[in-house]
C-alpha cells in the first residue's frame, strides 16, 4: 500500500521528528514497502478473536504500600541539559511557534 | 595464564574457589584480552574498571544501566547519559559478587539484526571480521566467542539474544517473559522485552540465569518463579518429545548448509533417545514477522517518545520547545529509529489503529494458541535459529526488509512469550550454525537439559578457527 509525502510529513509531526526533505523522501519509499509487507495481517478474519497486549495472564500486581528513599534533586538532575534551581529549563513553549 | 578464548565461567569458577586465580586476574585477563582485540571486533562500545567484586567477570549490553558508566543503547540520543541508578539485572551481577569488564554494543535501541544500525559503527563477527555478529546484541555474542567476556547479558524482542548467539557460535537465552527484571533497561517494545544470558555453554547460561531471574518489585511485569533452576547435567534425551514445524521445510530462505546442520543435529538428538515429530505452527510462519513489525515500532514509538531533550541526553536548541524537541529529535535518531517510531506513530493513528495495531495483537493471540496446542503435543519445538550463517557487512544494511527477515523463526515464540535458547549445531561454510530449542512458559529447566544433552553429543568447538 502507498503512502504520500503528505502522510509521511503528518505522521513526523505527530511523531515530534523535524525530518529534512532527504528523509522524507526516502521514508516515504520505506514505509510503503514495510506497510505492503505488514498488512498482510488483513487478510485474516479476525472478529471473534481477542486482542493480546501482554503474554502472560496477569490482572493485577499488588506491593504493600512502603516509602523507599527517591533518588535526590542532583541526582535527578545529573544529566540534564539545562538545569534552573529545581526545574528543568527549556525553550519558550509560546511565542511564534505555529500550531500544529 | 588464562585462556579466555576457551574458559567457561564454571572453570573460571572452580579457579577462584581453588584459589588459583584471583577475581582481579580474571578481570585484568579478560581486560587485556579486549584491549588486544576490540580494535578489530568492536564487541564493546566502553571497559569497565574492576570494580572489587570476587566473581566471575562479565559483559552487559549497553541497553543496561549502570550506575555511573555511560549507557547509551548504541544511540547518539544518549550520548554522555551516565546513570544514577542501577537496572536490577546490574544490580542483582553486583550482588552476586560479578565484576563489569564492559558494556557491549547494539543496534540503536536494540533494533537490528546485525549490529550495524550502532550509532558506533558496526561490532564484528569473531569467526570472520567481514561478517555482522548479527544482532541487537552482536557485541555481548562477539565478546563472549572473542574470548573477550566469559558470559554476558543481553536483550531480546524479537531475536536479540538468539539470533546474535548463533551467528557467532555461543548459547543464549531468552527467558519466558516476566521472569527478569526490566528495571533500568532501555525499553524498546515493552511487551515484548526481555532481558538474557550469552555464554560459552548450557551450564554457564543456567547459573547466569539463575543469578538475574525472579520476582522485582520495581517491574509489576516480572512473577514468582515456579520452580528453580536446576544446573543440567543428564547427557540423555529419554522421553523428550521435540516437535519441528512442519512449516519449517517450506521456507526457502533457510540455506542449506544451515538446513544440514539442523537435520543433523535432530538426528544426534534422535540418538539420545529423544522422540521426533512434526507439529503445525502455519500462522507463526506466514504472520509472525507482519505481526511483530506492527506491534513492536508501535511499542516503541510510545518508548522513544521520552527522548525529548528535556531531562537527560543531548539537547539540539531552538527557539521553541516545539522545534528544540523535534530538531533534537531528528538530530539523535538514526535511521533505523526513526522508521520505526514512523511506522509505529502511523500503525497508531487515528483511522488505522484498529486495522493494523489492533489486528496484530489478534494475530498475537492466535499465535500464542498454536504454540500451546504445539507445546501440549511436544516438550520443545526446535528449528535453526537464523536462516542462514553470519552475513557480509553492507549486504543487507540498505534494506530494511531484507534485515527483518532474519528473524522469521526467533520472532513467532517471542510473541508468544516463550523461553528461546541458541546451541551451536555446527558448521556451515566455516561459520557457526545455531539450533534454536523452543519450551513452555516457564519451562526454561526443560531447554536446560535438551541444550545440555545435546551440547555435549555435538562437541562443538566454539573458538573460532582463526583465532585457535
Amino acid at each position: 500500500m502507498a503512502i504520500d509525502r503528505e502522510t509521511v510529513l503528518h505522521v513526523a509531526r505527530l511523531a515530534r521528528l523535524d525530518l529534512r526533505a532527504d528523509e522524507v523522501d526516502r521514508l516515504t519509499d520505506e514505509l510503503g514497502a514495510i506497510l505492503d509487507a505488514v498488512s498482510k495481517v488483513a487478510e485474516l478474519d479476525l472478529a471473534d478473536v481477542p486482542p493480546t497486549s501482554h503474554p502472560l495472564d496477569l490482572v493485577n500486581v499488588w506491593d504493600d504500600d512502603e516509602p523507599i528513599p527517591s533518588l535526590s534533586l542532583d541526582e535527578v538532575f545529573a544529566n540534564a541539559p539545562e538545569r534552573e534551581g529545581d526545574l528543568f529549563r527549556v525553550p519558550p513553549t509560546h511565542g511564534h511557534e505555529e500550531t500544529a | 595464564m588464562i585462556d579466555t578464548l576457551r574458559l567457561t565461567a564454571e572453570e573460571a569458577l572452580g579457579l577462584l574457589e581453588r584459589g588459583e586465580v584471583s577475581a582481579a586476574d580474571l578481570h585484568g585477563a579478560y581486560t587485556a584480552a579486549a584491549e588486544e582485540r576490540n580494535d578489530e571486533l568492536h564487541a564493546y562500545l566502553r571497559l569497565v574498571d574492576y570494580d572489587g567484586g570476587a566473581g566471575v567477570p562479565i559483559a552487559l549490553k549497553d541497553v543496561i544501566s549502570t550506575k555511573g558508566v555511560e549507557t547509551t543503547a548504541g544511540s547518539k540520543i544518549l550520548a554522555g547519559y551516565t546513570p544514577v541508578f542501577d537496572s536490577t539485572v546490574a544490580a542483582r551481577v553486583r550482588a552476586a559478587g560479578l565484576p563489569v569488564i564492559g558494556k557491549t554494543n547494539t543496534d540503536e535501541f536494540a533494533m537490528g539484526s546485525s549490529t550495524e544500525n550502532s550509532a558506533y559503527g558496526p561490532s564484528r563477527n569473531p569467526w570472520d571480521p567481514t561478517r555482522v555478529p548479527g544482532g541487537s546484541g552482536g557485541g555481548t555474542s562477539a565478546a563472549v566467542s572473542g574470548g573477550l567476556a566469559p558470559w554476558g547479558l543481553g536483550s531480546d524482542t524479537g531475536g536479540s539474544i538468539k539470533q546474535p548467539s548463533a551467528l557467532c557460535g555461543n548459547v543464549g537465552l531468552r527467558p519466558t517473559y516476566g521472569t527478569v527484571s526490566r528495571y533500568g533497561i532501555v525499553a524498546f517494545a515493552s511487551s515484548l522485552d526481555q532481558i538474557g544470558p550469552v555464554g560459552k555453554t548450557v551450564r554457564d547460561v543456567a547459573l547466569l540465569y539463575s543469578i538475574i531471574a525472579g520476582r522485582d518489585p520495581h517491574d509489576s511485569t516480572t512473577v514468582k518463579m515456579p520452580e528453580h533452576v536446576h544446573l543440567p547435567a543428564s547427557e540423555t534425551l529419554d522421553g523428550l518429545r521435540i516437535g519441528i514445524p512442519r512449516q519449517m521445510w517450506d521456507l526457502t530462505a533457510i540455506e542449506p548448509g544451515v538446513r544440514a546442520s539442523f537435520e543433523a543435529a535432530i538426528e544426534t538428538a534422535r540418538s539420545l533417545g529423544a522422540e521426533i515429530g512434526e507439529c503445525d505452527l502455519p500462522l507463526s510462519f506466514d504472520y509472525g514477522m507482519p505481526c511483530y513489525y506492527l506491534i513492536a515500532p508501535a511499542e516503541a514509538s510510545s518508548n522513544l517518545a521520552r527522548y525529548d531533550g528535556v531531562r537527560y541526553g543531548p539537547r539540539v536548541d531552538a527557539p521553541t520547545y516545539r522545534e528544540m524537541v523535534e530538531r533534537t529529535r531528528d538530530a539523535g535518531f538514526g535511521d533505523e529509529p526513526k522508521r520505526r517510531i514512523m511506522l509505529g506513530t502511523y500503525a497508531l493513528s487515528a483511522g488505522y489503529y484498529d486495522a493494523y495495531y489492533g489486528q496484530a495483537q489478534r494475530v498475537r493471540t492466535l499465535l500464542i494458541h498454536e504454540h500451546r496446542e504445539a507445546l501440549e503435543q511436544f516438550d520443545v519445538l526446535a528449528t535453526p535459529t537464523s536462516p542462514t550463517v553470519a552475513f557480509p557487512i553492507g549486504d543487507k544494511a540498505s534494506d530494511p526488509l531484507a534485515m527483518y527477515a532474519c528473524d522469521v523463526m526467533t520472532i513467532p515464540s517471542c510473541l508468544a512469550g516463550l523461553p528461546g535458547l541458541n546451541i551451536p549445531s555446527g558448521l556451515s561454510e566455516g561459520l557457526p550454525v545455531g539450533l534454536q530449542l523452543i519450551g513452555r512458559q516457564f519451562g526454561e529447566n526443560t531447554l536446560f537439559r535438551a541444550g545440555h544433552a545435546l551440547e555435549q553429543a555435538i562437541g562443538f568447538d566454539g573458538v573460532p578457527e582463526r583465532l585457535r
